[in-house]
């Protein structure tokens, strides 16, 4: 005989469950609607593969599995999809999820290769195929929480798992999906356990069943005869069925807080989840169908039901005799752990074990909550050794941090403290709030930490090319520095219209004394305006190459290209300028042969631009100087307005700052070239 | 001699200590900024939420964030030691509901203007391209309406869902009334008096 462990607390409420089990269990018909949710089990909601409007087959999947943990949806019957919307599911929220829904058409017909995967000598498939059955069966946790049976059982390499469980227990009262699911169908349990043993491969095998269950356990006795899997019956107690308190029981183990099973060498399995793998890998069928229990005094036949998955819970109700007028509400689980639901419409699903549908005398409105007066009942029935108590006024305070200290994620939300509370607190809704504030506060956190790692990222960047910038613009700045030391120290070589200016009366008045050679003068200047053409070719192609890329510093790129396009015009300026007056002088001295200067350089295309302006600012030329100083005047002064014109229009469209410099430095550049420009018309006048 | 001595050696030790474990700027900053929320939304009338950080440190009132709320006031009294005073009005209301920015995309004109104003990259595009949000980089903080210049920005509050739902603590006030039916009848003539 096993030793057989004890855990802390647990309590003894009425059990109830004789009602339901009087009859046989009862096969409750293809309801005319089906309302399948996309999410019936812990993970991503499954994602439809079918359209409104097409014919399913019983067995057919109509939803794909989403992710790792998550588990296809098949059609529980066969007919068309008449809608794939919101419905109102079976939630304490109340809240709609996607589900399909199907209209049945009374044939219930399968899928016509639905057997074909049909495997009863499994031992030959590996390990991975069969967990692959396992999860395209749909088979999600059939206990309560509706955990992918495929990945609790897909153990991590290395861990030895020594005792595989079958959780016979249903602890809570009214429920007895699982009784008379071990009755009749034990061989099918049987079946389903050897194969979780060979997946699993574990030293035992124990199916751990309640004393209050004397015919399930002689039927499963029975079955077990001839194999070496072991049944252990042990003391009726509430909550039993726990996973942590079922291993408890049987190994005298304690899963440590946190902790999963497997870190104990123990996996847990639910009775049904063990006929539904028989069905999925033996058989070859998916989950569409589970034994559910209808009962309490509003039901006038209360009994099990093979009910077909997304049958509405109204249909099931009508099935078993349902009194509407003598139930209170409908409660989907147990009294201890199940919830309201929101609407009679709501479907059946994976994890719906029972309904239950008590009448107020059976099942009373909770009275009003009283103050604590500190008993101290709660921490006595408590099966994971809390205290409640405590709990509860840190949930009240919302003291966080203290509720994890005391080890709030331990509650396995059973219900037993409130249920032996003198004063009526609802205290697991206490824990259930506060456990999700927890989670939402710790998620919150995790994103400001990344938002603040972002942020930081920016702030780093926008420095870094500041800093660049900066250096650039220092590089810049010596390099002009230099290139002016150079050219002072050489010389001029200004482009300057003033310098020119200078230099156009320097050379006139050495012309007028000497006649001396000027020639390499002009070449200086010419060369200038080769050079500042070419620069303007370049800035030319560059600007054409961002904007066919769409880059966004082609403004940038436009104000450079319109600074070396005023340059251009200035040593072209200056080169006529100083042509003219060349020409000039010759005439004066006679000296002749220096007109065709450019006949000696090579007949360039960038020469025979400058021809051109030559050859068209001739009648300009013509002029007397002051007539041209004014008309260059006139045109700065254009340029100044459309140039100031733009600056205004870019500061009000709230453009770039580096354009609006850019725009801001042209501006103070013409204003300058103006007033010299006004100086030397002045001089001229004056002259 | 001997207290000299040994003067002399707890002050070596001290000042060694001093310069081997020297901590690297403000930790109290660092804390300080752990507890804000990062949404650097600038609400608070500093650049972000590291600088508003610095200024507690230096002082400033700690309601000035209405993202962090009542929590993070709390948090921040507590670590500040200080008392805990309402949110400021001034800076804007709470709402616990996240935001996250969504931009209407065929109503960009690719301006990257609202690019340059998130403060944590979280917008997606180029010049003249259309740009979009991505939603799990979004801290919610409204800095990318305002520069936009054809306003199709929009801020959407996150909704109840099956997803985001969690049990909500019990009502107080429920537990307070009708305790006993005879409570409950003097309360219901105490009113219609004072009515």
């Amino acid at each position: 005989m096993r030793k057989i462990f004890d855990f802390h607390g647990g309590i003894h409420p009425p059990e109830n469950k004789h009602q339901s089990v009087q009859r046989p269990i009862a096969f409750a018909g293809v309801p005319p609607e089906l309302t399948i949710p996309l999410s019936q089990h812990i993970g991503a909601p499954a994602v439809p593969v079918v359209e409104v409007g097409q014919r399913v087959f019983k067995g057919q999947v109509i939803a794909q599995p989403k992710g790792l943990v998550s588990v296809p949806v098949h059609a529980s019957s066969s007919g068309t999809v008449t809608a794939i919307e919101d419905r109102l599911v079976p939630h304490i929220s109340g809240h709609s999820a996607p589900c399909i829904v199907i209209a049945t058409d009374g044939k219930d017909e399968w899928l016509p290769d639905i057997g074909d995967s049909a495997t009863p000598d499994f031992e030959h498939i590996d390990k991975p195929e069969l967990l692959e059955r396992i999860r395209a069966a749909g088979i999600a946790g059939m206990g309560g929480a509706g955990f992918p049976s495929a990945v609790k059982l897909a153990v991590k390499p290395g861990v030895q798992i020594e005792t595989l469980i079958l959780n016979g227990t249903e602890c809570e009262p009214y429920i007895t999906a699982d009784d008379v699911l071990m009755r009749e169908r034990a061989a099918q349990i049987i079946g389903g356990a050897r194969i979780l043993r060979h997946i699993i491969n574990p030293q035992e095998t124990l199916l751990g069943i309640e004393d209050n269950k004397p015919e399930a356990l002689a039927a499963m006795r029975a079955a077990v005869a001839d194999t070496d899997l072991q049944v252990v019956e042990f003391p009726t107690k509430y909550p039993s069925g726990g996973e942590k308190q079922l291993i408890e029981i049987l190994t005298g183990k304690q899963v440590p807080s946190g902790g999963l099973p497997s870190d104990v060498g123990i996996v847990c399995q639910n009775m049904g989840s063990a006929a539904a793998i028989y069905d999925a890998i033996v058989l070859g069928r998916p989950l569409i169908s589970r034994i559910t229990t209808v009962t309490g005094d509003a039901v006038r036949e209360p009994r099990n039901f093979e009910v077909l998955i997304g049958t509405p819970m109204r249909y099931l109700l009508q099935q078993a005799g349902y009194e509407a007028g003598k139930n209170n509400r409908l409660i989907m689980g147990g009294p201890m752990m199940g919830f309201t639901v929101p609407d009679h419409a709501v479907p059946v699903v994976k994890t719906t074990n029972c309904l239950l549908a008590p009448t107020e005398a059976e099942l009373p409105t909770p009275p009003p909550a009283q103050a604590c007066i500190r008993c101290g009942l709660c921490a006595q029935a408590c099966p994971a050794s809390l205290l409640p108590q405590q709990m509860f006024w840190f949930a009240q305070g919302k003291e966080f941090d203290k509720l994890e200290e005391h080890n709030l994620f331990d509650c396995i939300e059973c219900g037993a403290c409130s249920y032996v509370c003198p004063s009526n607190i609802p205290l697991v809704q206490y824990y259930r709030a506060s456990k999700a504030e927890i989670l939402k506060l710790r998620r919150d956190h995790e994103k400001s930490e990344h938002s603040r790692l972002r942020f930081e990222a920016r702030q780093e960047r926008l420095e870094r090319a500041e800093r660049e910038k900066e250096e650039k613009r220092a590089a810049r700045k010596q390099a002009a520095e230099a290139k002016a030391r150079e050219a002072s120290s050489a010389g001029s070589g200004e482009q300057d219209p003033i310098a020119a200016a200078i230099e156009r009366a320097k050379a006139k008045k050495a012309a007028q004394s000497a006649g001396e050679d000027s020639s390499s003068e002009l070449e200086k200047l010419e060369k200038a305006v080769v050079s500042t053409r070419k620069r303007l070719d370049t800035a030319l192609a560059k600007l054409r190459e961002a904007k066919d890329q769409g880059a966004d510093h082609i403004d940038a790129l436009q104000a450079g290209v319109d600074k070396t396009q005023a340059k251009l015009r200035a040593a072209e300026e200056a080169l006529n300028a100083y042509q003219l007056a060349n020409a000039s002088t010759n005439g004066q001295n006679d000296a002749g042969a220096e007109q065709p200067t450019s006949d000696d350089s090579a007949p360039s295309a960038a020469q025979a631009a400058i021809e051109r302006a030559l050859a068209a600012r001739e009648a300009e030329a013509a002029l007397p100087p002051q007539e041209r100083a004014r008309a260059n005047l006139e045109k700065l002064q254009q340029r100044l307005a459309s140039s100031r014109a733009k600056l205004a229009q870019s500061r009000d469209a709230g453009e770039a700052e580096k354009v609006i410099e850019a725009l801001e430095s042209s501006v103070e550049r013409l204003t300058e070239k103006i007033a010299a420009a006004k100086q030397q018309l002045q001089d001229l006048e004056s002259a | 001699m001997a207290l000299v001595g040994l003067a002399a050696v707890f002050g070596a030790l001290l000042g060694f200590a001093a310069i081997r474990f020297k901590t690297e700027g403000n930790p109290i900053v660092d804390q300080i900024n752990e507890i804000l929320p990062q949404t650097q939304c600038g609400q608070c009338g500093y650049p972000g939420c590291k600088p508003y950080a610095e200024a507690i440190a230096g002082g400033d009132r700690i309601n000035k964030c209405p993202p962090g709320g009542e929590a993070g006031i709390q948090a921040l009294a507590d670590l500040l030691d200080l008392e805990v005073i309402p949110l400021d009005d001034e800076h804007g209301e709470e709402d616990p509901r996240p935001a996250v920015a969504f931009i209407r995309e065929d109503e960009c004109i690719g301006c990257t203007k609202c690019i340059q104003a998130c403060p944590v990259d979280a917008i997606l595009g180029a010049a003249k391209q259309m740009h979009t949000v991505i939603a799990s980089e979004c801290t919610g903080c409204d800095l990318c309406v305002e520069p936009c210049p054809v306003d199709c920005i929009d801020m959407i509050r996150e909704e109840e869902s099956l997803q985001n739902w969690h049990w909500a603590l019990p009502n107080p006030v429920s537990r307070q009334v009708e305790i006993i039916a005879t409570d409950a009848a003097q309360a219901t003539s105490g009113q219609d008096r004072a009515a």
